[in-house]
């Protein structure tokens, strides 16, 4: 109690010093060493000026009375004054003046106090003043502050807390052994012996196992709590084993009976349904009927923004180029087909650059240099990968569209060959195992037409029918039921036009002769290495059906449902190639051509259906081309204005339908666009110096379209399509047809004026006529 | 088939693009059909069905009015009632 409570309080009554001798009994009273409670009767009070409410107050509560007076009274009344208590204390005094402090509240438990000391007499009548203005500005921290400013150290009482810490700390607690030795003996090895530990008295020290009895004790009571449950009870059980089975339900939906829904719709029920049911659904018809909501219009516009912007590299740009120094020296390309399943594979026909003169005064040159057919993989631009060997120059071959391995080929002579490469198949995919040979493998036909049956011209065109479709004896089509392509057609400058099949001739196969031939097929040699796929064709190949046509037939082919184009010089003929029976000679004979068009102005070289319309044929020949549409039979749809430069050679783009290109005769490309112009071409290109010979396109994947160019120098360029080429705009079918559809307009419109003007001119005519004749007979 | 009921029928049928209505009623059975697809009318009850419970267990003071399903080809819309439904199927992009 005693320091810490002096210390808060001092601030109020000066500093806690020691007071000499009364103190002790003051501190018993609670109140500070400093001042002094006293009672002073009126009489004092009157004396020494400080009656209560009067002189004194509680605002005022401050009496200094001198020290002189105090003693004089206490003289005068001895005993019977109030200072006598504290005589001592007043005479210690050091200054002259003592203040008298009234205690209004009692708080020393007098009225009056009086203040012993000089500085507890300055604090009480300056701090008043001081702590009167200081409390104004500042608050309870500066008289904490001050409180703890002025608290002393004390000196350390022990409450327990340093024997813990003596109880942790190491210290020595036992007496430390001394050993010593003779001094001669340091050093030395010390010799261990044992000793029996029972033989002296004490040697061993034992402790006994005893039964412990805390261990064995019985617990006869003990505390636990207990809880209910419900019952429980485990069981299990095995599951039956169920295999799966198919099975199948059918349902369908359930219907009303006819009188039911008679009932229905009669009721009244349903017709207020109805009624408040309807204007729903009328308002979101017709919301669909106005705009369709989820329509895309960012999406939509952004395409046709991106072909303008993308415009900077419309350039078919030059991927590969192959060319053979060895192989196709001073010959020519004459046709180009990809591969339909390996990719990276094309094949070229290279044929010999010669006039037909020349190619007579040189036949015996001709003779030991063979024709081929190239073999070209991307992975090797120099070195073919496989030849075929051909009889004679090839110009047109074709894939088998059902089985890639098997090709056909027309040949110069007339003849029809047959190759089977499916021996060298892996190596064309390029997983070949032996690459020691340096030399590329010779393929031979395996199987060619006899050369008495076939063409008596070279052969222009040659296709396979499609597999569902084969041709029967009297040229009616019919399905073939085993989606393998079995015939091909031929056409050549004979005016001839050929079917053939590739299977065994069903006449020769009698049960006797199936037998023979089979033993006489067997000592056969095989000098060549060739493949016996077609060796019933070989030599004796006899064309299915022969179409003769009345006038020069030349070029190419199209291969469709019922009906060929036979497009001549410059002349474009349309016909039906079904036989007919002459009804008097029993003969058969073909029908004539439909309709006959002269457009071109040099020898048609392409006809082409464009892979998107089925109607829509290109032809392309002499400065032209033009854009038929089948059905329309007044003359093409479109005819291009002549350009400077021949055309040679056309195709329709694989994606894009309003795409053409046209290669020229000085190595161009045109690019015609016929949505953009159809005055010009929308681009033209330089691929080579001399004439292009073939063109043909090919899609590797969405993000690569080739095109593979010959030329008459006998190089084969790849050239990539760009973007801009290949990918089409939105609608661009839709636009193309809607275009289509308005020239066939156009013609129409043009057939019907000009009819309109023929009788226009003959009724002129006629007017003319009869006005002549009135005027002569005036 | 009372007129009033005909008529409104018609009028809805004859906006561009529609393909066919059909009325079922609440159990699922067909009571009329003007188009071929008979099979609308159980797999859309159904759907319509859960489509009510769902609003329903959103807010129980809700009810469905209206369910319209687009697809790529074409729009089908269902209107519920206590007792009936009617479908009705419209192509809006011609």
């Amino acid at each position: 109690m005693g320091s810490g409570y002096l210390s808060c309080t001092s601030a109020f009554s000066g500093s806690p010093q020691p007071q000499p001798c009364g103190k002790a009994l003051m501190q018993a009273t609670g109140h500070p060493n400093d001042i002094l409670p006293l009672t002073l009767t009126s009489a004092t009070q009157e004396l020494f000026g400080c009656r209560c409410d009067e002189d004194v107050t509680g605002d005022n509560p401050y009496k200094i009375l001198r020290k002189e007076d105090i003693v004089q009274d206490m003289r005068m009344r001895a005993a019977v004054s109030d200072f006598s208590p504290m005589k001592q204390l007043v005479l210690d005094y050091p200054e002259d003046e003592l203040l008298l402090v009234y205690d209004r509240d009692f708080i020393y438990g007098s009225s009056f106090y009086l203040v012993l000391t000089a500085d507890a007499k300055e604090r009480h009548l300056k701090p008043v003043v001081a702590l009167g203005v200081e409390v104004a500005l500042e608050r309870e921290p500066s008289e904490v502050f001050a409180a703890q400013k002025t608290s002393e150290p004390q000196p350390w009482i022990s409450l327990g807390s340093e024997q813990e810490i003596e109880e942790e700390s190491v210290t020595d607690s036992r007496p430390r052994y001394r050993i010593s030795r003779v001094r001669r003996e340091f050093g030395s090895p010390i010799f261990f012996s044992d000793r029996n530990a029972m033989e002296t008295k004490d040697g061993f020290i034992e402790c006994t196992p005893y039964q412990d009895k805390n261990f064995s004790l019985k617990q006869m009571e003990r505390h636990t709590g207990v809880q209910t449950i419900p019952n429980l009870k485990s069981s299990s059980t095995q599951t039956q084993w169920t295999y799966p089975r198919s099975m199948c339900t059918q349902y369908e939906p359930r219907e009303f009976s006819e009188e039911k829904k008679e009932n229905c719709l009669q009721s009244e029920k349903l017709k207020n349904f109805v009624n408040s049911v309807a204007s729903r659904f009328e308002m979101a018809i017709q919301q669909n009927e106005i705009m369709d909501v989820f329509f895309d219009d960012w999406k939509a516009l952004s395409e046709e923004d991106s072909g303008y912007g993308r415009k900077a590299d419309p350039h078919l740009k030059e991927y590969q180029s192959f060319t053979d120094l060895h192989f196709s020296k001073e010959k020519t390309i004459s046709n180009i087909n990809w591969h339909p399943t390996i990719n990276g594979v094309i094949a070229v026909a290279v044929t010999e650059r010669l006039s037909f003169e020349d190619r007579i005064n040189g036949s015996t040159k001709l003779l030991l240099n063979p024709s081929l057919i190239l073999f070209w993989s991307f992975s090797d631009p120099i070195n073919p990968q496989l030849l075929l060997e051909c009889p004679d120059d090839v110009f047109s071959f074709e894939f088998c569209p059902s089985d890639p391995n098997i090709i056909v080929g027309g040949c110069m002579n007339g003849q029809v060959v047959l190759w089977d490469i499916s021996t060298h198949v892996e190596q064309l995919q390029g997983t070949r195992t032996n690459k020691r040979e340096n030399e590329t493998p010779v393929v031979r036909y395996c199987a060619v037409s006899g050369i008495e049956n076939g063409h008596k011209a070279p052969i222009t065109d040659i296709q396979w029918l499609p597999g569902t479709f084969e041709v029967s004896r009297m040229g009616v089509p019919m399905e073939n039921k085993n989606g393998i392509c079995v015939q091909i057609v031929t056409c050549a400058p004979d005016c001839c036009v050929m079917f053939w099949d590739i299977r065994a001739p069903r006449v020769l196969q009698t049960m006797a002769d199936q037998r023979k031939q089979k033993v006489e097929e067997k000592p056969l040699e095989n000098p060549h290495g060739v493949p016996n796929t077609f060796k019933h064709l070989d030599l004796t190949w006899k064309p299915l059906i022969r179409v003769q046509h009345i006038s020069y037939c030349q070029t190419q082919l199209q291969r469709v449902l019922s009906t060929t184009f036979c497009p001549q010089d410059g002349e474009l003929v349309y016909t039906d190639w079904k036989l007919e029976k002459d009804n008097d000679s029993g003969r058969l004979f073909s029908a004539k051509p439909s309709h006959r068009f002269i457009i071109h102005d040099g020898q048609v070289n392409t006809v082409r259906r464009s892979p998107f319309f089925k109607d829509i044929i290109l032809t392309v020949g002499g400065w032209t081309f033009a854009i038929w549409k089948e059905g329309v039979t007044n003359g093409p749809i479109i005819q291009s204005s002549c350009s400077q430069k021949k055309c040679t050679v056309g195709y329709w783009s694989q994606s894009r339908p309003a795409v053409l290109f046209i290669g020229k005769e000085d190595g161009n490309i045109d690019v015609w666009d016929l949505l953009e112009k159809t005055h010009e071409p929308s681009q033209t290109q330089n691929i080579t110096a001399t004439q292009i010979t073939c063109i043909k396109p090919w899609i590797v994947s969405s993000k690569q379209h080739l095109l593979a160019v010959s030329d008459h120098l006998g190089t084969l360029h790849i050239l990539e399509i760009p973007w801009t080429l290949r990918s089409p705009s939105s609608n661009e079918k839709l636009s193309m047809s809607k275009y289509f559809e308005k020239e066939v307009d156009r013609l129409v419109y043009f057939e019907k004026r000009r009819e309109m003007r023929a009788k226009e001119k003959k009724d002129y005519e006629a007017e003319e006529l009869r006005k002549k004749m009135v005027r002569y007979s005036i | 088939m009372s007129a009033e009921v005909e008529e409104t029928l018609k009028r809805i049928q004859t906006h561009k693009g529609v393909i066919g209505t059909i009325v079922v009623n609440a159990e699922g059975n067909t009571t009329l059909i003007t188009s071929t697809k008979v099979d609308y009318a159980g797999l859309l009850h159904q759907l319509t069905m859960k489509a009510r419970s769902t609003v329903r267990d959103l807010d129980p003071q809700n009810d469905l009015t209206f369910l319209r399903i687009r697809s790529k080809k074409h729009e089908i819309m269902v209107a519920p009632d206590k007792e009936y439904l009617l479908i009705v199927i419209q192509n809006p992009s011609e």
